[in-house]
This record gives structure tokens, sequence and C-alpha cells, in this order.
């Protein structure tokens, strides 16, 4: 069977495009070939930067001749019923038509269609030059002499050449004839731009490759991708080096050339006492380089990197070596200009003393100066959710609650033998950590190592931290608060990092439902579903006790987004308010508003009977807000804990709109899991859904004839008598054991009801003439519903 | 084309030998020479040579030096890389013809870039300019590792998308002689190609300018000065472009002042460039400032298309 190879040959592909272009290019091509009526039996596609092709195997060399039949009217049908057929069926007159029989129907008419099959060089040719008009770059151009006139071709850059060749392997292959704004298809192409500058003629494939490979071209991104890293790793090994390999610098550098040629170069030792990452991202973003370490080291890196050259040069790349060496001498000097430029004053400094009260700040510290900076120019976090410096206040707040509930929990202080006195210390030193990481967090967004690599802030905070002598546990919270990032990312576990971390990422999620820019569908710009994974595994996975009781109740999650909710509202009201206030001023500059208007809105604006009024609005709105939220998180929860490997319908089970309290419904659904995998559970859960579903039965009845309490009076039976006061004792202890959180001891105390509840359906029949008799005996049902829902909804569990 | 370059004339030791051989490659090809336009600019690309002309549908080829101007980038002459004042070589090319880039491979090769020894590449830049209201796909030039070029294929100028697309092809000119040269330092290079007491470098002629142009753009540019200059500059532009609009009564509706009233667009960008060195514009009313410039390049462009220039066909 024929194979088909398509080459398009253009000036230089961003690097970053090649691969999906290739893709995208076979995709649309086999999708056309199959639609026309084509089959394949393999499809490749290959690039670098100056080609896209295309590898087609066991091409049909033909589409089938398609015939086929459509059934008409009778022949005795009126007039009218035929015509109809006939537009159908595209006949001009009933005399193309056939008549079949059939011994019921009769006499009808039928159309015989028949369509020949067609060429696949005609196919291919049809198909190619529309793939190329309609094809998905992300972005494309014109150019040339043909773009004087409107719709001229466009492409990434400009085409130049197009192979398109067909034919079976045991003949000659033919060129498909096609041309597109005057751009032939034919069988030549050209190699390595310098290396082998003339024009090759190509059969198929097979010489395809090996005549590119000739003139310097190769053509597999993924061979080129190996060439550089296996060669990058003995020039380092070779130099008593480790390669710092990066894949995705790796994919880059094999979109840049066709003939990889792996080099050395060097810089001054001084530079290296840059931080290591800076280094490497500068190397990496402006130059396309790898650096490496010494042999064995963990982190230093070492003056030497690679580089990936184009052309195997005639001095063996002595020039170009020496050339990026100095290129990349340049740019470390900025880098260290920007490194010692962070660790010194401000030249604003004497602007910065109102923002640095605010914060506690002392202005004699570069990073504190940062973060004075950061307040001052009233950067913008979020158009409606206020300037960065407004949202590291709440941050420090909310950092500030969660650090005092976090220093209650004994599993975050190492020895337990110490006196109350060195606790207390301890827990204050705790707080003040936590509230100084919270008012740092930030404040590497204003420099200058930050400003020119954005991937390196948090990373950055912690170096200038350490180097002004901040506490480690502060140094190591302004990196980690921005973790976990995602479901494998680490996830920090002293207690000054979780409560920054928890608080950065309460902020925001609570910021953001506040303003009802929830996530939609695949929308999420925000990475809030990150966020809020990010607060699931925090508390998980430093089993981490979030509340607080009140008289009324405990509040866990709940009680941090009211507290959140309530610095948002105030932060809402008040540029409300300020928006407010600028058009008043602007009113009143034309005259159009009384002067004194504005301190009447000013007066407003702190007026008690307006606080009032907008706690009362508000808190509706906020309890509406919080459960959405909450949702959201019990969304992410199942998420993470099936991936954890916990069935969806136990955790359905525990869960309850406002259940708020993560850790809890983690370990109740554990204590559930083990009750089911005993006879006990298993039986207990029957006899449940048993009693459940008699009960659901009766209640959907417009008369409910189940008794309000149980009267042991009207028992008859001795298993009646049983289960009740098994039901009593259960639901007592599982009661007392999930007062003290022991949902093993809870679900224990459940399991004993099994004998008596499957002895109750064996001997008893709950449908007793005695009316109230029956309703009796379904109220003890509706008991044994109750004491197992204490501790799960086991109607929701599957089995 | 093959000339007798004098040793001292040779790229490799004279700055003025790298412009005149570009000169001599570009007017071989075909390429008008033509000097540098007598106003302050931030880029080649403000010439009108190439602004405005990459605009319609006659053919246009052109090569000329062009200093620029970035006040910003003042470093009071201390930087060994960056200046406020510097030297761009720009040929514009319309339409582009289809060996582009082989033509400007081959000026790399006439000032002595040999493309099997230096590792030349094509790295995906696309250029734009918000002020010109012009964008363009290409990409910036390495010379091992570095970028001596950009290259650029215009799509849009003046807000105007262009038929037929024009190639522009921008040399730093320092860059490319310090890498010819093999100096590390901007002001080591040699300029003349002497050696010895006869031997001019860039410092000596302008390490001076750089001091005091630092001065004058960071701390001396008289601010009020500059703000009403700006409002002038965009009035006239108008007020230009407003008295040369073709009356109904002409046979021919041709434009007729284009060139000046262009003149005070770049008058404006330039002021504009001034006052945002002085930190006198804050970020939110840069936006603006652009965009005021933005409306009278486009307003200049589309006055162009109206005049002979700009395509406009005798009646």
């Amino acid at each position: 069977m024929p194979d088909l190879l398509l080459e398009l040959r253009s000036e230089e592909i961003p690097a970053r495009m090649q691969r999906k272009a290739a893709g995208d290019l076979r995709k649309m091509l086999t999708d056309g070939l199959v639609e026309a009526g084509l089959t394949y039996e393999a499809a490749r596609e290959y690039w670098t930067p100056r080609r896209l092709a295309l590898d087609i195997r066991g091409l049909t060399a033909r589409s089938k001749d398609i015939r086929e039949e459509i059934k008409g009217p009778s022949t005795t049908a009126p007039e009218q019923a035929v015509q109809g057929f006939l537009r159908k069926a595209g006949l001009s007159s009933v005399a193309e038509a056939h008549v079949h029989s059939d011994p019921k129907k009769g006499d009808f008419y039928v159309a015989h269609i028949s369509k020949p099959g067609r060429a696949a060089e005609e196919i291919i040719a049809e198909l190619v030059p529309g793939i190329i008009k309609s094809f998905p770059w992300p972005k494309s151009m014109r150019w040339g002499p043909a773009s004087a006139k409107p719709g001229s071709l466009r492409w990434v850059r400009p085409l130049q050449s197009i192979v398109c060749t067909f034919g079976p392997e045991t003949e000659e292959p033919v060129v498909v004839d096609f041309e597109i704004d005057g751009i032939r298809a034919g069988n030549v192409t050209y190699g390595h731009r310098f290396h082998a500058p003339g024009a090759i003629t190509v059969r198929r494939f097979d010489d395809y490759v090996s005549k590119l490979e000739a003139a310097r071209v190769v053509l597999d991104a993924d061979r080129r991708k190996e060439i550089i890293l296996a060669d990058a790793r003995n020039i380092a090994f070779a130099n008593g080096l480790d390669l710092v390999e990066d894949e995705a610098l790796l994919e880059e550098v094999s979109g840049l050339v066709e003939w990889p040629v792996v080099l050395m170069g060097e810089f001054e030792r001084d530079f290296l006492t840059i931080p290591g990452e800076v280094i490497r991202l500068t190397i990496r973003a402006n130059q396309k380089c790898f650096v490496t370490r010494p042999h064995g080291a963990a982190e230093d890196l070492s003056n030497r990197f690679v580089l990936v050259a184009n052309i195997e040069a005639n001095d063996g790349g002595k020039e170009i070596a020496y050339g990026n060496g100095k290129v990349v001498r340049a740019r470390l000097s900025d880098a260290l200009y920007f490194w010692k430029t962070d660790q010194g004053d401000l030249p604003d400094l004497d602007q910065l003393a109102e923002s640095a009260a605010k914060f506690g700040l002392d202005l004699n510290k570069p990073l504190d100066q940062r973060m004075a900076r950061l307040d001052h120019l009233n950067v913008t976090f979020h158009a409606k959710l206020g300037t960065q410096g407004e949202r590291v206040a709440r941050i420090k707040k909310l950092a500030s609650q969660i650090v005092l509930r976090l220093s209650r929990q004994p599993n975050f202080f190492q020895g337990d033998q110490r006196s109350g006195a060195t606790l207390d210390a301890e827990r204050i030193g705790l707080h003040e950590a936590a509230t100084r990481a919270a008012v740092l967090a930030k404040a590497d967004l204003q420099t200058e190592v930050v400003g020119e690599f954005p991937e390196l802030q948090g990373a950055m905070g912690r170096k200038y931290a350490a180097l002004q002598g901040e506490d480690s546990a502060v140094a190591n919270a302004i990196e980690e608060h921005y973790k976990p990032q995602g479901p494998s990312d680490y996830v920090p576990s002293h207690p000054v990092s979780i409560a920054v971390a928890l608080a950065d990422k309460l902020d925001t999620l609570v910021g953001f439902w506040a303003i009802d820019e929830k996530p939609t569908g695949s929308k999420d710009p925000y990475a809030l579903r990150r966020a809020a994974l990010g607060v699931v595994r925090l508390v998980l996975e430093n089993e981490i006790d979030l509340r607080t009781h009140y008289s009324s109740g405990t509040v866990s999650l709940l009680g941090l987004f009211a507290a959140s909710f309530v610095d948002h509202s105030i932060g809402l009201r008040l540029r409300g308010y300020a928006e407010y206030l600028q058009a008043a001023q602007k009113l009143e500059g034309v005259g159009l508003m009384p002067s004194g208007f504005q301190s009447e809105i000013l007066d407003g604006l702190i007026s008690q009977e307006a606080a009032d009024k907008f706690e009362e609005g508000s808190a509706d709105r906020y309890w509406e807000t919080a459960l959405s939220l909450l949702a959201f998180f019990h969304d992410r929860l199942k998420v993470y804990l099936r991936d954890q490997g916990a069935r969806h319908d136990l955790i359905d089970a525990v869960i309850t709109p406002q259940s708020d309290d993560l850790l809890q419904i983690v370990r109740r659904v554990e204590a559930l899991g083990s009750l089911l995998d005993t006879d006990e559970g298993k039986n207990l859960l029957a006899g449940t859904k048993r009693a459940a579903n008699i009960l659901a039965a009766e209640e959907k009845k417009k008369k409910t004839l189940v008794a309000e309490t149980v009267e042991p009076a009207l028992f008859r039976e001795d298993a009646e008598k049983k289960l009740y006061a098994a039901v009593n004792q259960a639901e007592k202890e599982a009661g007392q054991a999930i007062q003290n959180e022991d949902f093993s001891a809870a679900m224990l105390a459940l399991s004993v009801l099994r004998e008596p509840v499957d002895s109750f359906f064996e001997r008893v029949l709950v449908n007793d003439e005695d009316q109230a008799v029956r309703a009796n005996r379904l109220a003890l049902l509706a008991r044994i519903r109750a004491a197992t829902d204490q501790v799960a909804d086991f109607s929701k569990i599957v089995g | 084309m093959t000339i007798e370059i004098p040793a001292h004339m040779h790229p490799s030791r004279s700055f003025q030998g790298l412009i005149l051989t570009l000169h001599n490659y570009w007017a071989d090809y075909g390429c008008l020479i033509l000097q540098p336009y007598d106003m302050e600019v931030g880029a080649g690309t403000f010439h009108p040579a190439t602004t405005l002309r990459a605009l319609g549908p006659l053919r246009w080829n052109a090569a000329y030096v062009q200093p620029s101007r970035r006040p910003k980038d003042g470093r009071y002459g201390e930087n060994p890389n960056r200046l406020q004042h510097y030297y761009q070589y720009q040929v514009v090319l319309k339409p582009n013809p289809p060996n582009l880039q082989e033509l400007y491979l081959g000026s790399l090769e006439a000032i002595g870039v040999d493309p099997l020894l230096h590792d030349i590449r094509f790295v995906e830049d696309d250029w734009e300019s918000p002020t010109l209201g012009a964008w363009g796909l290409g990409w910036e030039c390495w010379c091992d590792g570095m970028e001596v070029s950009q290259f650029t294929y215009f799509q849009q100028v003046c807000g105007i998308e262009c038929a037929p697309v024009a190639g522009e092809l921008t040399y730093g000119l320092e860059r490319l002689a310090m890498y010819v040269q093999g100096v590390d330092n901007v002001y080591d290079l040699n300029f003349n190609g002497r050696e010895g007491a006869e031997k001019v470098t860039y410092g000596d002629v302008f390490l001076q300018a750089e001091q005091e142009y630092s001065r004058h753009n960071f701390e001396f540019a008289n601010t009020s000065m500059l703000l009403r200059h700006f409002e002038d500059a965009e009035a006239e532009c108008k007020a230009l472009l407003d008295a040369g609009t073709p009356k109904p009564s002409d046979n021919l509706a041709m434009h007729r002042m284009v060139f000046p009233a262009y003149d005070q667009c770049i008058k404006a960008s330039h002021v504009f460039n001034l006052l945002d060195a002085r930190g006198v514009i804050s970020v939110t009313e840069r936006q603006s400032y652009i965009l005021r410039v933005r409306n009278l390049a486009k307003a200049c462009g589309e006055a162009f298309l109206k005049t002979r220039a700009g395509g406009l066909a005798a009646a």
C-alpha cells in the first residue's frame, strides 16, 4: 500500500509552537483522509525549527465506490410525493428511478445512487491546501508581494516550500500536484541552513530522513533531545560536574536547532555569590543554557554552563563558547546588581514611615523597607479586593488567629515535660513569629530579583529574611506560605509556616467568594481550587484542630471564614465609599453637589447606625457565601480522599452542608470504613437500611402512623424489649464517644445493635393488626435510624 | 560584490568601517542609502522612511543609520553596555523579498561573521511598538547567544494593515561592533580604525555626552516646559493634519501636509520619553500618554495613504 510524505518548510518556527503544530497537522490530515473514505495503517509527525513533516504509511490508493439505494413512495402515490422523492434523490425524472416490488407493499420507486471512488492523490491535493489555509497557529502572519492583496496566505512565518510525494514502496512515488499562493508542491527540500545549503530531491520518507541527516538535520525532535541530554551529561561528567537537568529547557532548546552540538562555557567564580536559583534562571531565561554543579553537590552551582549550538564550528566551538560566556557574564552582572540592590536601602525611604508604622516595620532592614514600599505604592492585588498592603494586613490578622489555635495543640511542641511558663513563652514566640512572617510574606514582590523572575517569589523573601537576621521559622514561613502548590507538593509542618500558609489561602478564597468570582468549569484564573486543596492538605496532613468553642456550639473553618469575611467586607465597603467620595468630589468640582456633602458621607461611614444596618444585611449574605465556600471545600476534600482510596459513599454519608471540621470528617470516614469491614457492621448496615426503608414507606403516607415516642408498655415480644434496651444503651454510648471524639468507640457502641436488630426483624412482625402496636414498633425503628445518624447517614452508603 | 577594504576600514577594526560596509552591502542590493532623520527619535523605525513608507502599495527599499535616544537608558557613562544615545542600522524592504533571511545573513558575512564559525540563530521575538500602533512577527537574531539584530515582518503600522508587508532589519550597531571588534566595553570601541595617536574611540566621541545627557534626562530637564511641549506638539500635529485634509472641491482627494504633521508626532513621542525618564508620569498616566501618541501616529498614517507616496494614483 502506498505511503505519503508531506513536508511544510518555513522560516524559523517558534520553539514553543512546534510540537503542537506537528500534532495538529497529523490530526487534520488523517481526519480528512478518513472522512474522504481512505484508511491508513500508521501516521507519525516530525518537526524541526524549519519544517513540519508527516509520514503516513499504508494509505489506500483510492476511496471505495459508494452505491446506495434510496427508497421512494409507491408507484401509485400522489404526484406530489413522487416529486418530493425525486428532489431528495437528485433525479431529474421518474424514468431514472427503478421500480421494486414487495409482496406486501406492492410496487414502489427506488433511486440507485452510485458515487465512484476517488484517487488518494486527488483527495490529498484537495485536502492539504485547505489545511494550510485554516491551520490553527496561535499567531500567524502575511508576507511578500502576495500580501498586497487581501486574503493572502497566512503561516507562522513565511512558508517556503512543500514536499508531497505518494506511492507504494515498490514503485517510484509521484509528486502530488497542488499549489497554494504560488507555492507548488514538489519533491525538493533543503538541509541545514549553513552546513548544507543545496537542494535535496527526495522520494519517500526513508530517503527523506537519511538525506536530511546527511545534510545535518536531525528530523526527530525526541532524538535531538536524547542527543542533547546525553552529550550534556557527558561533557559535564568529563569536567567533574553534574548537569542540572531541566526538561522544559531541553524541549525548548531542541526546537531551536536542527543539528545539536553541545559545548561548555564558563563565567567568573565571583558570580557564584548570587543564589543558585537566580543564576540558573538568568542563564536559562536569557541564554537557554543549562547550569551544572560540582560532581555530587546538592545545591551549589559550578561556574560552567552547557550550551547547545546549531553548527559544528570550524574551530570546534571555541568562539561560540567564548561569545556565549561573554553574554552570560553581562546577564549575571545584572543579576548580581539586582541581588545587591535588594539588600540595600531604597531611594524613597523617607516616604515610607507611615506604611512602616502601619505594619510595625523596622526601616533599618531591607526587606521591611520593601514591604513598606509595597504598601506605600498602593500596588493593586485585585481591583475589587484592594491593594497588596490591605491584603497583607488581613493575612496578618488571620494568621494570628490561626496560630493561637495551633499553639493549643501538643503536636506542635516537641517536649511535653516543660513547665507552664516555658510553654507560654514558646506560645508567645510562635505568635510573634507568625505575625512577623505574615507581614514580610509578600515583601519580596518589591525586590528587583522577583521583578525579573516572578517564579522566585517566596524563595527570595526567605533568603533576604535570613540575611537580615530573621528567625529561621520566619524566613522559612515566607517561602513556605505559598505551599503546597498542588496534590504532590511539599506540605509545610512548622506551625508558623502553617499559620501563614492557611491565612494566605483562606484570605484569597473568602475574598473571591465575597465578590462572587468563583471558579466555573475549566476556568479558575486565580487557582482557587489549588488554594482550597492546599488548605485541605495542610489541615489533614498536620492533623490541625481549628476549632473554637462557644457556648452555642463549636466552629472550625466557618469561624475563620467569618473572621476573614468581616475584614473583606470592611475593605469592600471602604472602597465603595472611596469611589463614592471621588465621584462626589468631581460633582462638587463642577458645582453639582453642595459642599459639605462629602463630610456627611464620611460621617455616615462611621456612624453606628450605618454599621448596624450593614451588619444586618450582611449576616444572611455571609451565611450563604460561607456555605457555598464550604461546599467547595467538600468537593476538594472528596477529590483528595478519593485519591487516597477512601470510598466516595462513606464521605457523602458523614458530610452535612455545615461540616466544617475537615479532620473530624476524615476520622468519621475512617471509623465508618472499619466498622463496615466487620460482619457486625455489614449486618447493622443491612438492618438499619431495612428499618429506614420501612420507615420511608410509612412516612410517605399521608397519615403518619409512626408513634412520636416509643412506649415500652406496648411491647409484646421479647425481641422488642431487648432492642429497645440496646438502642437506648448504644445511643447513649455512641453519643458519649462522639463527645470524646472517639469515633471508633462510637462505631463499636453501634455495632452491638447488630444482634438485637437482626432478631427483631427475625421474630417481630412490624405490621401488627393492632395499629397502636404497629405505630410503636415503627417508632422503635426510628430510634435505630436516629442512633446511627449520629455518626453517618447510613442511607447514603452503598451495599 | 568584492571591494578591497583597507585594514583600518575593516569592521573588525573600525566602527565607521562597520557602517560603511553595511552601506555598501545594502546599496549594492539596491537600497536607497538615506541619512539619519534630523529629529530625536527612540528607534530607527520612527524615521518616516520606515513608519510612513511601510504603508501603501509602493515599492520601497531603503537603508540608513539612525541615532536613537532612550532617555531612561542613561547610565552616566558607567555601564559598559547601556547608552541613552546609540546607533541603529535600519533596513526596510517593501515588499519583503522572499530571500530576506539569506540577504541578512549575507550582510553578517560581509562584516566578517562566518556562519560556520559563529552560531547564528533566529529566536522568536514578536515586535511591537505601542506608540506607533505597529506590530510584526519575526525574531531576534543571535550570534553566539548575543542578540545582534531584530528581524520583523511588519503586519501593521500606524494601526493600518501593511499591504504588502515590509521586512525590517534593525542592527544594534554598538553591540555588533563590540562583537566583531572583540571589545567588552562600548567606550573602548575603535571608532576610526586607526592606531596610536590617530586612534579615536567611541568613548572619545560620546562619553562626555552620555554623562551630560544622563544628568539632563534624569535631573535637569524642565518638566513643566516638557509637559507644555507635549501639548503643543499634539495640538500642532492635529492642526496640520486638519489643514492638509483634502477639500471636497479637490479633484484628487490628496492630503497636503503629512510629513510636517508626522514630525510633531515624533516630537510628542520623544518628549513623552523624557518625561518618563524624569519620573513625573505615573503608571496610569503612562498608558494615556502612549495612547495619545498612538492616535497621532494613526492619523498621520491614514493621511499618508492619501498622498502620492502613499500610493494615491494620479487621476
